[in-house]
């Protein structure tokens, strides 16, 4: 699990001495974890109140405090199941920037529901990028799962399409789908994923079970965008978060739940299929403190 | 790229530019207001820290609160320290002196490396006529290869890849190879790794050690955070990087890692990678993005672009015929032309320093089609007509709709619109060269 906040014990001795010190050395601590600077503003806005309300002079009550304030951010409306439908095939839509780690995702995805004795159909509808296919391909493979892709540069919608088809044919459970990597300032792109939305709805009579955002954790401030612009065009379900055994502190989770209030559903934290895990903020709150 | 607080920090500079002069509370509320926005573009706090001990310096030394024109020596040392800290100079790439030169691409995952080793090979290609090849020495991710050679393709550069290998035996036997078929570059696309992974950090030393690249570019994602700064150190500690490639620069991040990461490595940013298309690649200039880092709006771009389309001599001649009034349009559709030079409309409008900028974009249509229509309905006018537009009576401007492919309603709403413009003009000219935005206006 990342640590948000490093060293942090360190600085807490400056309490005793300077508060000011202390208050500004905490906030750049939030703000080196790419926590905004109003999320950040707003944590630690509750934590003096409280702290100077009820002059509190210890350290651990201080620290219990913080931690209040940032598993509340991340619990409520937590949300952190993913639906599956009584109807299936239930519809799983993954969408991101470019190079986040939405293939590697929708293979662990798959993993982890086939792990659970579903049948998982994969829908290759990164008709752009070289060897995208041939990527996920690889993967269907390796987990012997059904696999539907068209050519490349085809219509993306004609391959979710086909994909709902064939899941209803075979009998799939849950149909999981890997779009290409997009700029979410990108009006055209952004369309045509509106439009693989509207595809989707059509066929199974009902909304997207889950859209999921991937965000790479080593994004900064512009994370914040992803998810509002990807949210404005496609009402997001959820948030899986990659690459969190790298090193970054990952506080746009904070930032993102905060502002925009969608949820942090998974993490992926390594290049093994079973790399990946259901987000927890109780934990993900405690090993801050670790 | 225009968020809440990059207007705060505009409107901040507006009401500090109203006032001229600057009071040394209005100093640290505008250096408070720079390290928001720096902190908020990604730019590393130990960097922010450092960056605004330098500028209040600065500030202090050149005496800028004694000065009646503080807003813009702020906004000067603002700019210049960060350019400053980005390189002052763009240096590309550097060529070895005899026999190929070989290129290492380094970075994490997903941060585009493939597609820069591509549009790397294909700028080199057709800048410099160089004769480019890549060796695909990503044997982890599935289908990289493949992608690599499907990207090759279609810019004709060869590829040397080969299964069941590693990469540091795949490196060396690629250079040999185009070594002796006459390759003059050779670029070698490793595959993403975490900095902190050993074992694979170890791997690119290897292939350091073995291959004696001329040149190592760690490739950096624009949008990564304040951890920018450990990658590149890290990178930078194992295998020494000459430079970076900084990509997804089309996204709408404002790319403070890019400044973060020089100030930690001292190496400068080589080239910027901006879209999707094979061409969407270009040497890095340090300035250009000072301003977007602060989100001022590329102030530079749009001077340097408005210089080469109005001479000095041209604007001065414009400006007396303003303040006498004698504005008419013949001097208008010669300033229409110079706009049209300058680009599109709505990029010359995203480069302007405006606050709140995105409320007014949603306001007005910024449609180019209309300039040209304007331009049709002049060009239908004779030379005393555009000379003296009073003279414009209901027959002519029938006669000028006609001729335009307009409606005499087009044509009256022009002749409005331009005698409005000449008023407003003329009442700017007044303030004797305090030239204000007409954002009200909008």
């Amino acid at each position: 699990m990342l640590r948000l906040i490093k060293n942090l014990n360190n600085i807490w001795n400056k309490f005793k001495d300077n508060h000011k010190l202390f208050w500004d050395e905490l906030e750049e601590q939030m703000v080196a974890s790419d926590i905004s600077i109003n999320t950040t503003g707003k944590i630690l806005a509750e934590v003096k109140k409280h702290v100077y309300s009820e002059n509190i002079n210890d350290i651990e009550k201080i620290k219990a405090l913080l931690k209040k304030q940032i598993i509340e951010i991340l619990r409520t409306n937590g949300g952190g199941d993913l639906k599956m439908s009584p109807t299936p095939p239930t519809v799983f839509l993954i969408v991101g920037v470019n190079g986040t780690g939405k293939t590697t995702s929708v293979a662990k995805l798959a993993n982890m529901f086939k792990g659970k004795s579903k049948k998982v159909l994969i829908s290759a509808a990164d008709t752009y990028r070289s060897a995208a296919v041939e990527q996920i391909q690889h993967y269907a493979e390796e987990l012997d799962l059904d696999i539907v892709y068209h050519q490349k540069f085809s219509d993306p919608g004609a391959v979710v399409y086909d994909s709902l088809e064939k899941a209803k044919a075979r009998g799939i459970d849950l149909v999981i789908i890997d779009t290409a990597g997009r700029m979410q300032t990108s009006y055209n792109l952004m369309e045509e994923l509106k439009k693989i939305k509207k595809v989707i709805a059509k066929k199974i009579d009902r909304e997207v079970d889950e859209i999921l955002l991937v965000i790479d954790s080593t994004t900064g401030q512009n994370a914040r965008n992803q998810a509002e612009l990807f949210n404005n065009s496609l009402n997001l379900t959820g948030i899986i978060l990659t690459k969190i055994d790298s090193t970054s502190r990952g506080g746009i989770v904070l930032t993102i739940k905060n502002d925009l209030g969608i949820p942090i559903k998974l993490v992926t934290d390594g290049e093994k299929l079973d790399n990946i895990h259901f987000f927890d903020p109780a934990g993900f709150t405690e090993s801050i403190f670790s | 790229m225009f968020d809440l607080l990059t207007n705060k920090f505009e409107n901040l500079f507006y009401k500090i530019r109203n006032k001229g002069k600057l009071s040394p509370n209005d100093l640290d509320d505008a250096l408070r207001e720079i390290k928001l926005a720096l902190l908020e573009a990604d730019v590393n706090f130990k960097v922010v820290k450092e960056f605004l001990e330098n500028v209040k310096t600065k500030a202090i030394g050149e005496k800028i609160l004694e000065s009646l024109t503080s807003y813009q020596q702020v906004v000067k040392i603002v700019n210049e320290e960060i350019t400053r800290m980005l390189g002052s100079t763009s240096s590309g790439v550097v060529f070895a002196p005899r026999g190929p030169t070989i290129i290492m691409t380094v970075g994490l995952q997903g941060t585009g490396k493939t597609s820069a080793v591509v549009k790397l090979a294909n700028f080199l290609k057709n800048k410099y006529q160089k004769k480019v090849s890549i060796i695909a020495a990503d044997i982890y991710r599935p289908a990289a290869v493949l992608q690599l050679e499907d990207m090759a393709k279609n810019i004709a550069v060869d590829v040397y890849s080969e299964s069941n290998s590693n990469p540091v035996s795949i490196s060396v036997k690629g250079t040999e190879l185009f070594r002796k078929s006459g390759s003059d570059v050779i670029i070698i696309d490793t595959a993403g790794r975490l900095h902190i992974d050993e074992k694979m950090m170890k791997e690119i030393v290897d292939i350091r050690s073995k291959v004696n690249p001329h040149q190592i570019f760690l490739v950096l994602d624009a949008m990564t955070g304040q951890e920018a700064v450990n990658i590149a150190s890290t990178f930078n500690q194992r295998v020494e990087c000459d430079g970076i490639i900084l990509t997804k620069l089309d996204s709408d991040t404002r790319g403070g890692a890019a400044l973060s990461v020089y100030y930690v490595v001292k190496k400068p940013i080589k080239f910027i990678s901006n879209g999707e298309r094979i061409e969407d690649f270009d040497i890095f200039y340090p300035d250009r993005i000072a301003s977007r880092i602060l989100g001022m709006g590329d102030i530079l771009t749009l001077v340097e672009k408005a210089e080469k389309v109005v001479s000095e001599k041209e604007a001065k001649k414009i400006e007396e015929k303003i303040y006498k009034n004698e504005l008419n349009f013949e001097d208008f559709i010669g300033q229409l032309k110079s706009i049209k030079k300058m680009g599109s409309l709505d990029k010359i409008f995203s480069m302007l320093p405006i606050p709140n900028k995105n409320k007014i974009f949603k306001k007005i249509n910024l449609d180019d089609s209309y300039l040209s229509r304007i331009e049709a309905i002049i060009n239908s006018m004779t030379v005393e007509e555009r000379r003296k537009p009073h003279i414009i009576n209901g027959n002519r401007k029938k006669r000028i709709a006609r001729g335009s492919g307009s409606s005499v309603s087009e044509v009256n709403k022009l002749l409005v619109q331009f005698s409005k413009t000449k008023q407003m003009m003329k009442q700017f000219s007044g303030q004797k060269g305090k030239f204000n935005f007409p954002t009200g206006n909008l």
